[in-house]
């Protein structure tokens, strides 16, 4: 019988495209609601209508953390939450400003950098270039 | 159909708190077993549902069966982390009030200080967080700490009342792990561990275990002790990573508790004692304002200067909590320890004097969990 659901699940799909430079979100044709992470139905209206677009990449800071971690094995560290203009929330890192001015408001632009194993990660950086 | 008052909390104990060497989690566990069943006078036999959340044990409820020799009617091993031993009462209290299952016990322990001195978890980060690094659980309670902050001009300060309040607690609580001096400039130089989070905004890392035996309110002053009864009882699943959390200042107790309390038919300000899963100093303000203690936004105001420590408004974690008390991994045993002792008048130098309805409120994942349950004394049936 022909699966309902065919090919590689989102994870893989999104993974896939992310390890060729691309970063890309769902969208859901039975609502035309935006996605984030890849999902099998819409949790907003159940639909399985799940499409892959390319986000505008802009974002606003919602909120940040500062991991504390010793010079020597690498210094502190940031971790954020950032919300895209498509309406979804991811975690991420914002490079290219130093911590102690970042906080939440900020706007930011994504682009495919490394996360912390030198994997392709979604990373952004500050809106107008670093400051 | 409710089930206010169908069921009851009949022996309660303690075992292993702090550190206890050369033990294994589920001999702690036994041992807290062990204590609670004699603080009921049921024999061990009469056990026929067992219910159990361990870490590290994926079938730890059938691990528990074993040891304690039971071949139960009913393995309640519902794993929605700290919070999970609060749901166990109300699958209990359901199993009691429709009599398939009579004596009901409910358990926990963890050796994780002295065999790890870390939290022990089988959890990992989520694909989609991992790459950040964030820490595990400490960075999911900062980001939602600094959006509190952000939206409500929550200080600094307050977070740190939450913890000095703590170990007020824990200065009348001879059973509290740590019970030295601890002033709200202790806190705020503490350590920086993920911001604003410090060291002593996070819970402590104990050795300790837990055990509740309830039975249906029918046979429940067959007991040596007063029976504390469930009075009500709610739940709330939000997400359960924090990048999926749909308002980082708001939990599932704004579910939880609502439920919990028109169950049991009554209102926050009826409350005399509340005892709520602290794994971090931002955990209680959230949850004092869902649950309808304060304002939303203005949890920070009630828990500053004292407001929640002996003394205060609002006698909050009067064991200590897990930040100064008692944190073996999963707390929510302990807040349904606590709020038995209370209720029977057994809490010694912290007795509230007079408490007749206790609040005992679980969190498990990372804000993820909430799960509530109103307690009550035969007064308050």
């Amino acid at each position: 019988m022909e699966s309902a659901f065919p090919g590689p699940g989102p994870d893989a799909v999104f993974a896939a495209k992310l390890a060729e430079g691309v970063f890309e979100i769902q969208k859901c044709g039975g609502c035309g609601r935006h996605v984030f992470h890849p999902r099998v139905i819409c949790p907003a209206c159940g639909s399985a209508d799940l499409g892959w677009v390319a986000p505008s990449g802009r974002g606003t800071v919602h909120a940040r953390t500062i991991v504390r971690r010793k010079p020597e094995k690498g210094g502190d560290y940031n971790v954020v939450l950032v919300d895209l203009e498509e309406g979804v929330r991811m975690m991420s890192r914002v490079d290219g400003i130093d911590n102690d001015r970042l906080a939440a408001g900020l706007k930011v632009t994504a682009f495919v950098g490394k996360g912390a194993g030198g994997e392709p990660a979604v990373v952004f950086r500050p809106q107008g270039g670093a400051r | 159909m409710s089930l206010r008052g169908k069921a009851a909390i009949v022996g309660a104990a303690l075992a292993g708190c702090g550190e206890a060497h050369g033990k294994t989690s589920m001999e702690i566990t036994v041992e807290a077993v062990h204590g609670a069943l004699a603080d009921a006078g049921v024999p061990l036999h009469q056990v026929d549902a067992i219910a159990t959340c361990q870490p590290l044990d994926m079938l730890s409820g059938l691990t528990l069966a074993q040891e304690l020799g039971l071949r139960p009617k009913f393995t309640m091993n519902n794993r929605t982390g700290g919070s999970s031993f609060l749901s166990h009462t109300m699958w209990a209290a359901m199993l009691l009030h429709l009599s398939l299952a009579d004596t009901v016990l409910i358990c926990y322990g963890s050796n994780q200080r002295t065999a790890s001195g870390k939290l022990m978890t089988a959890l990992g980060l989520p694909a989609h967080e991992a790459p950040y690094r964030p820490l595990f659980p400490v960075s999911s309670y900062a980001l939602a700490a600094d959006r509190h902050m952000t939206r409500f001009g929550t200080t600094r300060e307050q977070l740190a009342d939450v913890a000095v309040a703590a170990r007020a607690w824990a200065q009348k609580n001879p059973e509290a792990f740590m019970r030295d001096p601890l002033t709200r400039e202790d806190v705020m130089a503490s350590r920086p561990v993920s911001d604003p989070l410090r060291v002593r905004d996070c819970c402590l890392v104990t050795d300790g275990g837990g055990a509740v035996v309830m039975r249906r309110a029918e046979t429940a002053r067959d007991h040596p002790k007063p029976p504390v009864y469930l009075l009500g009882g709610g739940e709330g699943t939000t997400h359960r990573d924090i990048s999926e959390m749909a308002d980082l200042t708001v939990t599932g107790a704004a579910q939880s508790g609502p439920a919990a309390m028109d169950m049991a038919g009554v209102r926050p300000s009826d409350i005399d004692v509340v005892q709520l899963y602290d794994a971090f100093t931002i955990n209680v303000i959230l949850f004092l304002e869902d649950l309808g203690f304060c304002k939303k936004g203005e949890g920070g105001a009630f828990v500053g200067n004292g407001g929640i420590a002996p003394g205060g408004h609002l006698p909050v974690n009067t064991n200590g909590g897990g930040l100064s008390c008692v944190h073996p991994g999963m707390y929510g045993i302990f807040t349904l320890v606590e709020a038995v002792r209370q209720l029977r008048g057994e809490a010694g130098e912290r007795q509230i004097a007079g408490a007749e309805l206790a609040l005992a409120h679980g969190n498990g994942g990372v804000l993820s969990s909430q799960v509530t349950n109103i307690l009550g004394t035969e007064a308050t049936l």
